[in-house]
């Protein structure tokens, strides 16, 4: 039997009910998710899926996924969801939203998909002040094509499309949309935060709760970009984007609260 | 029955209109009925048209090349749409305006001083199409008076109903001034 | 049957959007269309059915909220011209692939690019074959007359529902503005939550209760050999279609030597140049496809055995005729004529086309 040296307590005597600090979010399903181990998309799958169980209304939300990375994310959720083309799940969230006033909706997009291709989707769904969520990850990259550049991508930042780095005379600003849909009088909540660390992972949770409880009051577009790491795309270690992120990311797109009208 | 009618003028004179309470009558009168019109930018201060039919038959083409009637309302159309009279078919039209005449001899030609008569008489220029209209039915009377008068409430926003008196009273003006210019020659075998 | 009115194809189509029971219109403006959500919009549909109307902010964003609309087995619409269609192609095809119901209403200008916004016919390829990319049909209507414009609404939404497949009502700028009679079908109520769950609650993104697995609308599968299964399923779909939806009219063909073929405004043209032709003793008749997806394939054929001659009136430079170019089989001689940017053929062009490319060919 294996033992726990420092302690010599048997291992049978800690798995017990009582003992169970952690358990695994009940609505994943059993598919593998398939992202790169150290990627913050499995940690915001976990705290939608989360947030959904503790308000129990699981059965009344629908989920849009977008293309990018989590192109599916429906195959880990296990909620009624709809995928959408490239840019456009803010229109497919109206349009359930809209005929459905009394169901959940939320649209989980990438930064290509809500920054570049979907941004007039962004801004005219968010102006209209439909009662969706949106959660936006940022990782500065297009992870699921092979790390081109994003329209969040960074000064000097290295993508495989600007391989000497993000040169703004030719390539623009890096975007700041957030704070765009934010400057809108359709939304009411918007803020920016992360998921590398547990504090952070406790506060983006928060974030997101408060964001479904803005749609169940009506109050208009909510909105949560998570800045996230893209290891693969950066080409580093987790541990070496966990840094880059906190010493290059967060610097231009700083975390905290953009928004909030406050609810009743 | 079967009914070709073109009517054409400037934007504004109530062309449109007057096709539709026609079509509208003819519903009235329990016929087939198609209303075509111009549309698009080019009718703004520019000339339009429209084109309706009254049938008693399922109608086919509502785009015609030529007309049993044409109502016309200025001198571009004139010219654009008297050739385009059958033979043995009717013009009637507006002379306000008009410096170049009808010159066929093989149709009915009538004149109807409508814009006149609404600006003069009924101080109202906007009625000059229901003056046109009662002419119109004096020379063909393929409707009757009574379900004219219901196409016209149908055709009008009931905003503009104290205004039925009005229109009538222009229709039946209209009927009373209609005057022939030059009567069809008589075709040799 | 309700209360016959004076009414333009355009705005006929609006009403009958909610007589039908539409739960949402999503829409952008376009001439020759912009009546129909001008029409909803003084209609106060909100308070008549509790229909949503929406004006997007462009026709990618309208078919898109159809989409997700749709995908809640709401019975969703929208209507736009040529380039705001082309703009919707991509939709349609995730539409197709994600198998959702909705009807989409073209009312065809003349293209290519901006074009004009007169009538025309040039976009039947599109319609017909696809429109956007992958293996796809919609099932497509054309109708003739403002009559059809309501009518063909809830018949369209049948139909959709039917095959879990988007259906377009093919019109033109001539059917769109002209005012016709138009007898009105009293109005349909609008489905209860109750009855989606019912009838489509199998596939329809409503909420994942405990008691089934969750409802996925998706057009995405990356296993090659699932992706194959699942558009030989959307194929057998086109194949029910064929045998079950072909839908047509015969007009003076019982005696016809000639034929027309022509469908929407042209099929108008057509009649009257049949009238017209058979005045100067030439027997001619005219066939109408209804359905141009399905196309009326084995009535053509029926049709090559007694005619000497075909010709298809379209405005467009010719695209339809290839269609029956196809049914008839190189058996008897199919010619084309056509007029294009906005231009409408007169019934006596049309007689007179007649003459030289068939008759004294």
């Amino acid at each position: 039997m294996a033992k726990v040296k420092h302690h010599n307590i048997p291992l049978d005597q800690i798995i017990k009910p009582e003992n169970i600090v952690f358990k695994r979010t009940k609505l994943f399903t059993d598919n593998v998710l398939s992202y790169c181990p150290g990627c913050g998309h499995g940690v915001a799958h976990r705290l939608i899926l989360e947030v959904l169980e503790e308000m129990g209304i699981a059965d009344k939300t629908i989920g849009i996924a977008p293309v990018g990375c989590s192109v599916l994310a429906y195959e880990f959720m296990d909620i009624d969801m709809q995928e959408a083309a490239h840019g456009r799940a803010p229109a497919l969230a109206t349009g359930i939203k809209r005929t459905n006033p009394d169901k959940f909706v939320f649209a989980y997009q990438g930064d290509g998909d809500l920054a570049a291709i979907g941004t007039a989707e962004t801004i005219h769904t968010a102006n209209r002040g439909e009662n969706i969520t949106v959660i936006f990850i940022n990782n500065g990259i297009y992870g699921m094509t092979g790390g081109q550049m994003a329209p969040t991508t960074i000064y000097g930042m290295k993508t495989s499309t600007t391989p000497y780095g993000r040169d703004p005379k030719q390539m623009g600003h890096p975007l700041k949309i957030t704070e765009i849909v934010a400057q809108l009088p359709g939304t009411c909540y918007v803020t920016r935060q992360a998921v590398h660390t547990p504090a952070l992972v406790r506060k983006a949770k928060k974030a997101i709760r408060k964001a479904f409880e803005y749609q169940k009051q009506n109050k208009g577009l909510s909105f949560v970009e998570i800045v996230s790491n893209c290891n693969s795309g950066w080409k580093m270690t987790p541990v070496q984007a966990v840094k880059w992120l906190e010493e290059n990311m967060l610097p231009y797109y700083p975390l905290g609260d953009l928004k909030d009208i406050g609810l009743d | 029955m079967n009914e070709e009618i073109i009517i054409a003028g400037f934007g504004g004179q109530g062309v449109l209109s007057l096709g539709k309470i026609l079509a509208y009558s003819g519903i009235m009168e329990g016929l087939e009925v198609s209303w075509f019109p111009s549309y698009g930018p080019e009718m703004r201060g520019g000339t339009a048209n429209v084109t309706v039919i009254l049938s008693d038959e399922r109608i086919s083409s509502p785009v015609l090349n030529v007309y049993d009637t044409a109502i016309i309302f200025n001198q571009q159309s004139l010219d654009k749409f008297e050739p385009k009279v059958k033979p043995g078919g009717l013009l009637i039209y507006d002379p306000n305006g008009i410096t170049r005449h009808p010159e066929r001899t093989d149709i009915d030609i009538y004149q109807i001083e409508a814009t006149r008569t609404a600006a003069n008489e009924f101080k109202n220029t906007k009625v000059l199409n229901m003056v046109a209209l009662g002419g119109y039915l004096k020379v063909k009377p393929i409707v009757k008076m009574e379900n004219v008068l219901k196409g016209l409430r149908k055709s009008l926003p009931e905003r503009y109903h104290h205004l039925l008196p009005l229109n009538e009273q222009a229709i039946r003006r209209g009927m009373e001034i209609i005057k022939l210019y030059r009567k069809a020659e008589p075709v040799n075998a | 049957m309700g209360e016959i009115l004076l009414m333009k194809g355009n705005e006929a189509l609006a009403e009958a959007i909610i007589r039908a029971g539409a739960d949402a219109y999503f829409g952008y403006p376009i001439t020759p269309q912009s009546e129909v959500m001008e029409y909803l919009a003084a209609a106060k549909p909100e308070e008549r059915t509790g229909m949503v109307l929406l004006q997007a902010e462009s026709e990618l964003a309208a078919i898109n909220m159809l989409y997700g609309a749709g995908a809640t087995g709401k019975k969703v619409i929208t209507s736009s011209s040529s380039p705001g269609i082309s703009l919707m192609q991509e939709g349609i095809s995730y539409m197709a692939g994600a198998e959702i119901p909705a009807v989409i209403v073209n009312v065809v200008r003349g293209g290519p690019g901006l074009g004009t916004i007169q009538p025309a016919q040039s976009d039947y390829f599109q319609a017909t074959k696809g429109g956007g990319h992958g293996d796809y049909h919609l099932l497509v209507l054309a109708p003739n007359s403002v009559q059809e414009m309501a009518d063909f609404v809830p018949l369209a939404f049948d139909l959709a529902f039917k095959y879990r497949n988007p259906v377009m009502i093919l019109s033109d700028g001539l059917i769109g503005q002209m005012m016709e009679k138009v007898e009105l079908f009293d109005p349909i109520p609008r489905w209860t939550d109750e009855y989606i769950r019912e009838h489509h609650g199998s596939w329809a993104t409503i909420g994942k209760t405990p008691d089934r697995e969750r409802n996925i609308i998706t057009s995405l599968d990356l296993v090659p050999e699932r992706m194959e299964k699942h558009n030989l399923h959307l194929k057998e779909k086109y194949d029910q279609m064929e045998r079950e939806e072909v839908r047509y009219e015969e007009i003076s063909t019982e005696d016809a030597e000639y034929l027309f073929v022509a469908y929407g405004s042209s099929s108008r043209i057509a009649m009257k140049a049949v009238k017209l032709a058979r005045e100067e003793g030439i027997k001619v008749g005219l066939l109408r496809p209804i359905t141009l997806f399905p196309f009326p394939k084995k009535p053509l054929e029926r049709l090559a055995d007694q005619v000497k001659g075909i010709l298809t009136v379209e405005l467009s430079l010719g695209q339809m005729v290839e269609d029956v170019k196809l049914a008839v089989n190189c058996r008897i001689p199919v010619e084309h004529y056509g007029r294009v940017g906005g231009m409408i053929p007169t019934p006596e062009e049309v007689v007179e086309a007649l003459k030289t490319k068939i008759i004294n060919r």
